[in-house]
């Protein structure tokens, strides 16, 4: 097993200020940012703050930004970095700091709440429910999100304008309604809630310019843009922007 | 990215990659397709050498189009147009690739710098997106699709008269009939594999088990779209080369090579 020595830079500081501290730290074969963040805690920085738990990439806890890019720290290995790389650490710069590694990321709780929850069918009964495979395979792609919210760090939206934030659900929430929307069983429709519309008008679809950076980022490999916010946008389109598929629903209605 | 409370880091990125390679490739590349379209759409001469027609040129909707024998001749704007009528069909796929869902990433990011690339800070101070005119007008996107079927529709109908010789005699072909059938083989990929039409054949169901035929034709759409970017590309550069390729017979740079 080989060790050498890497440059680190890690963001300290909270909310009132900080800088990038250097550090210069033990790393060995096979570890990932992580581990050496964890090396740095455990000898030369204690009080480094920095918020982590399965060290699987399926928590999404450990989201901060290495050398600019949103990444899970215990999903990237450090032999992806040349050994003389400085390697820089900071937290998710979209969100408001707690302290050095770690932010507070309740926006993204704010946003969750305001989407309407699945609306079970009528007369269906828990355990009732019974779907094809072919009809749940776009909302499953969706389920394996494990809400790490780089997506949201890295949407230009919310990143580059705070006041954006109010407007704009951002990527993972707009997933979210495009899963319902697309859910085999979801009664919205049939109680009065139009999500298509909503997706649009309450949680800011517009302001998506599909540059498809929450793709770029999601740890998951979950096709964001392709699968979830485009095909949502086609929605909307039907539902507000495109005539003649207004024409054919009025027209069978009325057949009906 | 400076707002109060974040992180206080002053730099507008902090990525140590070539971030900035794609944006200017892709700016470089469309620039360049646009400066070599325009000087063919407005130049309304060399569109035509038998049995070849540029795809700029096809189908030729005025009475100044060069008369093709058998070719896409339909004078549908009379003789009062007296401008390259190149002009009055290019619109159709211009408004295509403009309001494709690629394309607008590619220009977003190349042009508008919204964002120039990922964790990279876009220089505007407001952004509304795609939430007001003109951009809200990216909703027709699904119209230009819709007259783009037509559109590779008589282009394929041209390259099946590539399969004649300059004589407009049938069962031969040249080095342009090669040409043209990659062309519409990929123009008719990029079309095929648009996110609208994965929408429109079945991507706005909810119940795909009770539509077997919409769901197998939305599964492989999905597969094409996946290479959406790379047929926006090599249809474009196609199409180009297609163009260049009659350009040059028609200006005698050179004879088409016969195969048979």
């Amino acid at each position: 097993m080989s060790t050498y020595q890497a440059h680190f830079r890690i963001w300290r500081g909270d909310p009132g200020g900080g800088e990038l501290t250097d550090y210069t730290v033990e790393v060995h074969d096979g570890e990932v940012v992580l581990d050496i963040v964890h090396r740095l805690q455990a000898t030369q920085a204690p009080d480094l703050a920095v918020r982590w738990n399965c060290k699987a990439g399926k928590c999404g806890s450990c989201s901060a930004e290495i050398n600019g890019r949103p990444r899970l720290m215990c999903m990237t290995r450090m032999s992806v970095f040349a050994r003389d790389e400085v390697v820089t650490v900071t937290p998710m710069r979209a969100f408001p700091v707690v302290r050095d590694l770690v932010t507070d990321v309740s926006f993204n709780y704010v946003k969750a709440r305001e989407i309407p929850a699945f609306v079970p069918p009528a007369g269906l009964g828990p355990g009732e429910y019974r779907m094809r495979q072919e009809d749940v395979d776009r909302s499953q792609e969706f389920r394996k999100c494990i809400e790490c919210f780089l997506c949201q760090d890295t949407c230009h939206v919310v990143r580059d304008h705070e006041e954006n934030k109010e407007a704009f659900a951002g990527p993972r929430f707009l997933m979210r309604v495009a899963e319902l929307d697309m859910h085999p069983l979801d009664a919205a429709e049939e109680a009065g809630l139009d999500r298509r519309r909503t997706a649009q008008e309450e949680h800011g679809l517009g302001y998506c310019n599909i540059t498809k950076c929450c793709t770029e980022v999601c740890p998951e490999s979950i096709r964001i843009t392709d699968n979830a916010l485009i095909p949502l946008k086609e929605r909307v389109v039907d539902r507000k922007y495109d005539p003649l598929v207004w024409l054919g629903k009025t027209i069978r209605r009325r057949k009906a | 990215m400076r707002s109060p409370g974040r992180a206080s880091i002053a730099a507008r990125h902090l990525r140590t990659d070539r971030w900035w390679l794609s944006p200017a490739a892709t700016a470089a590349g469309l620039l360049a397709f646009v400066a070599y379209s325009t000087w063919r759409a407005f130049a309304n001469a060399h569109y035509y050498a038998a049995p070849y027609v540029s795809p700029f040129y096809s189908p030729c909707l005025a009475d100044n189009c060069v008369p093709m024998r058998g070719g896409p001749n339909w004078a549908l704007f009379g003789s009062w147009w007296g401008l390259s009528p190149a002009l009055l069909i290019l619109v159709f796929p211009l408004g295509f690739r403009l309001t494709c869902y690629y394309y607008r990433k590619a220009y977003y990011r190349s042009f508008w710098a919204a964002p120039p690339a990922c964790a990279v800070a876009e220089p505007h101070r407001a952004y509304t997106g795609e939430t007001r005119f003109p951009l809200l007008l990216q909703n027709l996107h699904r119209y230009f699709f819709y007259a783009a079927l037509p559109v590779a529709g008589i282009l394929t109908y041209d390259t099946a008269l590539t399969f004649r010789d300059s004589h407009y005699a049938w069962g031969h072909a040249g080095l342009g009939t090669l040409v043209f059938l990659v062309n519409i083989v990929l123009i008719w990929a990029y079309t095929l594999s648009c996110h609208s039409c994965r929408h429109i054949v079945g991507g706005r169901l909810r119940h795909f088990s009770k539509h077997p035929v919409r769901y197998r034709l939305w599964t492989w759409v999905g597969r094409l779209n996946r290479r959406h970017m790379q047929l926006a590309w090599a249809s474009l550069i196609s199409v180009a080369v297609c163009d260049l390729y009659v350009y040059l017979l028609a200006t005698g740079a050179f004879d088409d090579p016969r195969f048979f």
